[in-house]
């Protein structure tokens, strides 16, 4: 090959890599058109990429959350296990929602369809979603086990050449209490990944490709390399650090020690808490999926996503600590413990970048499941009026940690990548009065930079009648960590309107004539708070957001914007 | 009196001008004047009136758009706006969907409402997603707002309340108790800028028209009595982001639905080309110096849409501008232009933009000191320029500066030498914009089989092959006027307005009566605004109701009788949704009720009948002017090219790729296995595959 070959033909790589990642792009863009549940369509809840027939990952579409990043990855290999790709048809999709075999609670659908071209198997696509409802408790940690939780679905295939398994989907139907929602979403994780394999082919064809084999190899060794070269920057070294979460039970304290190799990044979470009798272990997929994106959104925040670029990520997860739960513990509100893991990841290369990672913030979602009617607390069998019958979820942010040169985001979703759903939207759905969703004055951690604010939610039944929460909150009894000099974040709060405290997890009845208020966490802040610029102090005061006391206790600013 | 339109179109460096009279059209540029907008205007329709000959009086109608709006909100300099917003609530502009539009930036930049805190204003109300009283207007509340608002000097005041789209007795109560105390004062409902369920957009949306109004307001009076004053009789119309034109009136109370009237008009010109030359599928590709603005046309009417994002913070990122929900014509627009800079990132990747190099500096080719290489520095280096002919000779590009600026930038961290790394950069860029069409293809529920590219503006005519290979078009048209396209759509504008608002119903209960009672309503607010601008035109309404699958989450429109509906209608009117499901999606999902959450009603003048061409013009083989060196994107190769003078080719020429056609304002690129026509419009019709 000459010279000028040689370099076209690396400027085509690159041009391929740039369309498999457009192509997953449009996998999940599929998606997000054709799902029925809000989760997916209105918050984003989701998960789209490409594989080879080893199932390994060559690219993951930007749109979606971390929380499935490598656990569906994983779960690739799975399918692959019980289905070799030998005697895939062109049709074909397999699904599962096992948590140990998919992305870590049932409420996760994967999806994975062989991609055929000439009559040959090329590829495969996988995709995941966050399906309403599933049957079981409902959202929720109530579960003592997994089979409390919900229709538990083996890896089975939903649809035989392009035919649907009528048996799967006749399950389907009887074990959700939204049977046409969660048929709509299967067809719909069908539809997305066919889109996929329609848009492969078509590039397979204009590059005249056999194989993806070929692309995959430059695609691995490019990212390994650079990811590599990301972790070289950092030095080797051992740095350790813990977080604490409210827990179910009993407080739970993660802890991790990240060694940073000169190939590789190792966290060993040996001394991090035991199970819990409640839904809020963690499944050790879901577990690798928020440590990686906490080291990765650090270290290597631009290689794309692929098997080779989160392969030097690896984690050894003790057995039977609540980061690495076998079943059939119950795993569906895993998300409140795992949200803080890059929290954790953070404070260990807080030891070794200190200007590349934020102050701990709210991290979990606050997501209240609501749930009205009849199976509240049974008040219709005494003839009292009750609300119709319905189950809503809404997705909602606290702050998030200062950053080293700029505050934390105002109620905002992260490491979660979740959007929220309008007020009115969720009003149009259940019988709910949202009477309050606003900032929350003086939650954000001081410092010279400062945490985002989290918000104030004050919920009613429509009519004022009883309705129940189902909740799943952290970050109450220990607030974001400052960092560097900065504060903690306002910790969370649960209550009543007339004052009464509700525990922060578990299924609680909201009565006639109450409201449930939630004050979600502020994000903690960074640096000292006496350095901070006193303008951008009296500019929060001047919004309300910073109260005039503490505009002088904790910064040392006055009125004029004078320091003290 | 003489009947001569006059289309004038504001852009960011130059103002357009395009008049029409006696079957003859003449373009001109004069440069923009940012301070005061109707200075450039009033230079223009003076330089251009004297070059036609006509005066002030022979003009029958004046179209007029601008970016002045969409600048006011980028760069903040509206007026100083309150949001007047239901207790509990005064943070949805800030907390917006919570969201972040980019996963891995730990450093992300979240777009800045354009009402702070402070002036956002809480008062105890609240309403019902039904419309329901559940807590009155506390108005001694409202009343105690006016000291802070003298106070604080501001201008401009928007209301936006929880479910006041359902009922707007509440912020209509608030209005007229603030112009009892606040005379003068605008007030903008966001009941009445943009009645639909979703309360950030909605909150969004007025605070943005709230926020541009007095600005526009001053200078749309100001234009007025300038072109008044020296003569001009004739009704002038403003440019809708939608499409239709409107008048001052209306633009004065809504000036937030102008924003994108500029790329509106483009999509506009590519319909009427369309129209021109029969095509019922086409693809509008505008590329010009910063972005490239894509957009589906169908039927000769360009792809509507109600939301729009503007004033991006995060490149050209889709969630990183403010939201408006606002009838617009729905494209995407992605940083690729002439001026975009290439650069190599962590994995020796090329990427090209969103960073522009824009007039000042330029690209490094025109010697103004840029030092960057953008898209055109790349083009130049594979040939595809002559250097000495580029913008009609007035700019002697300087190829020497590209090589240097090609090599630092690209080829040296690749290996490569600065030819190559021209080719890599131009290819990223073309499938950069493939991609960006192909997911829009997705996401607006169509394909491009056997669709035809209209490609414009300074970039389109030169990507438009190899844009057009990769989303697999093989036919494409390059219109004469691609440099003013957009001032030339002004002229083919219907006079037209859409009325859009919610009305939730099911299928299972669909209440004929509560439907037409609503579709009236909305069909006379729309004609009331036409006819003050239509003088008697034959009109002609559309009505689309907003579908989905109950819970889903994407209506799609489908198109309504124009008439009362009655109850055997219904199951027409379902049967066109499943239709249109299936055509989008392959599947129909068997047992699910329909939704409906809206409606919308445009009313517009008829387009004057286009006859489709007669395209008799007599077939020649076109002489080159001259051969250049020019390097195939695709294969690498290097090779004379034949150079083709457009203004020397007839009607009815025939040429065979690789070529180019130079003209002043662009150069059309005929690649490989494509070959061209000179249609009898004077249109390059390109085709590929044939001989």
């Amino acid at each position: 090959m000459s010279m000028a070959n040689a370099a076209l033909a690396g400027i085509q790589r690159q041009i391929m890599w740039n369309r498999l990642i457009a192509v997953v792009e449009e996998q999940a863009q599929t998606m997000i058109r054709t799902a029925f549940s809000t989760t997916v369509r209105e918050a984003g809840d989701l998960s789209a990429g490409i594989f080879d027939l080893q199932g390994r990952m060559l690219a993951q579409a930007v749109t979606g959350t971390p929380g499935h990043v490598n656990s569906m990855m994983e779960s690739v290999g799975h399918f692959l296990a019980k289905f070799p790709a030998a005697g895939m048809k062109p049709g074909d999709h397999y699904i599962t929602n096992d948590p140990w075999l998919g992305t870590g609670h049932l409420h996760d659908l994967t999806v994975v369809t062989p991609a055929f071209r000439n009559g040959k198997i090329v590829g495969l696509f996988a995709n995941t979603a966050h399906v309403i409802d599933v049957g079981g408790l409902g959202m929720g940690p109530e579960g003592r086990s997994v089979f409390e939780e919900g229709l538990y679905i083996p890896i089975v295939k939903c649809f035989d050449q392009g035919v649907p398994n009528e048996t799967f989907f006749d399950f389907v139907r009887v074990g959700s209490r939204l049977p046409v929602e969660l048929e709509g979403d299967v067809y719909s994780l069908c539809a997305c990944n066919d889109a996929g394999a329609k848009r492969l082919v078509q590039m397979m064809d204009e590059f005249a490709m056999d194989s993806i084999d070929a692309l995959a190899a430059f695609i691995f060794e490019a990212s390994h390399k650079a990811t590599l070269a990301e972790i070289a920057k950092l030095g080797t070294g051992s740095y350790r650090a813990q977080i604490s979460s409210d827990g179910y039970e009993a407080p739970v304290t993660l802890k991790a020690e990240m060694s940073i190799l000169p190939d590789a990044i190792e966290v060993d979470f040996t001394g991090t808490s035991g199970l819990s009798q409640r839904g809020i272990n963690v499944p050790a997929a879901y577990c690798r999926a928020y440590a990686c994106f906490g080291i990765k959104v650090v270290v290597a925040p631009e290689i794309p996503n692929n098997w080779a670029s989160l392969a030097p990520f690896r984690m050894k997860i003790p057995e039977g600590c609540i980061l690495n739960a076998p079943r059939p513990y119950p795993v569906s509100v895993r998300h409140v413990v795992g949200q803080l893991l890059p929290d954790l990841m953070m404070g260990c290369l807080h030891q070794v970048v200190p200007d590349r990672v934020a102050a701990e913030g709210s991290s979990c979602l606050w997501n209240p499941p609501l749930r009205g009617g009849s199976s509240v607390s049974g008040q219709a069998t005494s003839n009292k009026p009750v609300l119709a019958d319905f189950e809503v979820i809404t997705f909602n942010s606290g702050g998030t940690g200062a950053r080293p040169t700029m505050d934390g985001l105002d109620g905002t979703a992260f490491p979660s990548g979740v959007r929220t759903m309008p007020v009115e939207a969720t009003e149009n759905v259940a019988p709910v009065v949202f009477w309050r969703k606003e900032l929350r004055p003086d939650s954000g951690g001081a410092g010279r930079t400062r945490g985002g604010f989290g918000q104030i939610m004050e919920i009613a039944g429509k009519d004022e009648l009883e309705f129940a929460v189902n909740a799943i909150f952290d970050r109450v009894g220990n607030p974001p960590k400052g960092r560097d000099g900065g504060l903690e974040g306002a910790a969370g709060a649960v209550h009543l309107k007339s004052g009464k405290t509700l525990r922060t997890k578990g299924f609680q009845i909201i009565p006639d004539g109450e409201r449930l208020v939630l004050d979600l966490p502020g994000g903690g802040g960074m640096g000292d708070p006496l350095t901070r610029d006193p303008a951008l102090v009296l500019r929060d005061v001047r919004d309300g957001l910073v109260s005039v006391e503490n505009a002088m206790l904790l910064y040392g600013v006055d009125r004029e914007g004078r320091r003290k | 009196m003489s009947s001569a339109r006059l289309a004038v179109d504001i852009g960011g460096t130059f103002t357009d001008l395009a008049i029409e009279h006696a079957g003859r059209r003449t373009t001109s540029k004069v440069l923009t004047t940012p301070d005061a907008p109707e200075r450039g205007v009033m230079e223009g329709v003076r330089a251009i009136l004297a070059s036609t000959g006509l005066q002030p009086a022979d003009i029958s109608i004046l179209i007029h758009g601008t970016t002045l709006a969409t600048n006011a909100i980028i760069e903040r300099k509206g007026a100083r706006t309150a949001l007047i917003t239901t207790e509990g609530f005064r943070d949805v502009l800030a907390l917006g969907n919570e969201s972040r539009y980019d996963q891995y930036d730990l450093n992300i930049v979240l777009p800045e409402p354009l009402v702070p805190r402070y002036l956002r204003l809480p008062v105890p109300e609240r309403m019902d997603n039904t419309g329901r009283v559940l807590l009155p207007l506390d108005e001694a509340a409202v009343r105690a707002l006016v000291p802070l608002l003298k106070r604080e000097a501001v201008e401009s005041i928007a209301v936006g309340l929880l479910h006041g789209f359902v009922n707007p007795a509440h912020e209509r109560r608030i209005r007229a108790i603030l112009g009892e105390d606040l005379p003068g004062i605008a007030v903008t409902l966001a009941s009445d800028v943009s009645p639909e369920m979703r309360e950030w957009e909605r909150f969004s949306t007025a605070a943005a028209n709230a926020y541009v109004q007095p600005l526009m307001a001053g200078y749309l009076a100001r234009l007025e009595a300038g072109l008044r004053g020296i003569g001009l009789a004739a009704p002038i119309f403003l440019m809708l982001s939608g499409g239709g034109l409107t008048t001052i009136e209306t633009a004065r109370r809504f000036p937030i639905r102008l924003v994108e009237s500029g790329p509106a008009g483009g999509a506009i010109f590519s319909a009427f080309v369309a129209r021109q030359c029969g095509l019922r599928q086409v693809l509008s590709f505008d590329m010009g110096g910063t972005t490239a603005k894509i957009c589906l046309i169908d039927d000769f009417r360009p792809q509507t849409s109600r939301s729009f994002e503007v004033a991006r913070v995060g490149r050209f990122r889709k969630g990183s501008g403010l939201p408006l929900r606002i009838p617009v014509i729905e494209m995407v627009e992605i940083g690729a232009g002439g001026g975009s800079i290439a650069h190599v990132d962590g994995l020796g990747r090329i990427g090209v933009g969103p960073e522009s190099a824009g007039a000042m500096p330029g690209p490094a080719c025109y010697g103004r000191g840029g030092t960057k290489p953008a898209v055109t520095d790349a083009n130049l280096l594979l040939g595809r320029y002559d250097p000495a002919l580029f913008a009609g000779g007035t700019m002697q590009l300087q190829p020497e500066a590209s090589r240097a600026a090609m090599a630092a930038e690209v080829g040296g961290k690749l290996g490569l030498d600065a030819e190559m790394a021209a080719l890599g950069v131009v290819e990223m860029v073309d499938e950069n914009m493939a991609n960006a069409a192909r997911v829009h293809a997705i996401e607006s529920g169509k394909t491009y089989d056997g669709r035809t590219l209209i490609a414009f503006g300074g970039g389109g005519p030169v990507h438009a092959c190899r844009v057009a290979e990769k989303i697999g078009i093989s036919r494409i048209i390059v219109p004469s006027g691609a440099g003013v396209g957009s001032a030339i759509g002004f002229l083919r504008a219907p006079v037209g307005y859409e009325v859009v608002r919610s009305l939730y119903q099911r299928f299972s209960s669909f209440d004929v009566g509560a439907v037409n009672a609503l579709l009236d309503d909305m069909a006379r607010e729309a004609a009331e605004v036409v006819a003050q601008g239509s003088f008697g035109a034959a009109v002609e309404q559309t009505r689309i109701a907003f579908m989905r699958y109950v819970g889903q989450g994407h209506e799609i429109p489908v198109p309504l009788p124009a008439r009362t509906l009655v109850a055997s209608d219904v199951a027409a009117i379902r049967a066109g949704y499943d239709a249109e499901y299936s055509r989008f999606y392959d599947r129909p999902v068997p047992g699910s009720d329909v939704e409906i959450m809206s409606y919308a009603v445009v009313v517009a003048t008829l387009t004057g009948a286009v006859a489709a061409m007669q395209d008799d013009a007599t077939a020649s083989q076109a002489a080159p002017a001259r051969v250049q060196l020019v390097r195939d994107t695709v294969s690498g190769a290097v090779a004379d090219w034949a150079i083709y003078d457009r203004s020397a080719l007839a009607n009815g020429a025939t040429l065979s790729g690789p070529a180019v056609v130079a003209e002043d304002e662009t150069s059309t690129l005929i690649g490989p296995g494509w070959s061209a026509r000179v249609n009898g419009l004077g249109y390059i019709e390109l085709t590929r595959g044939a001989a």
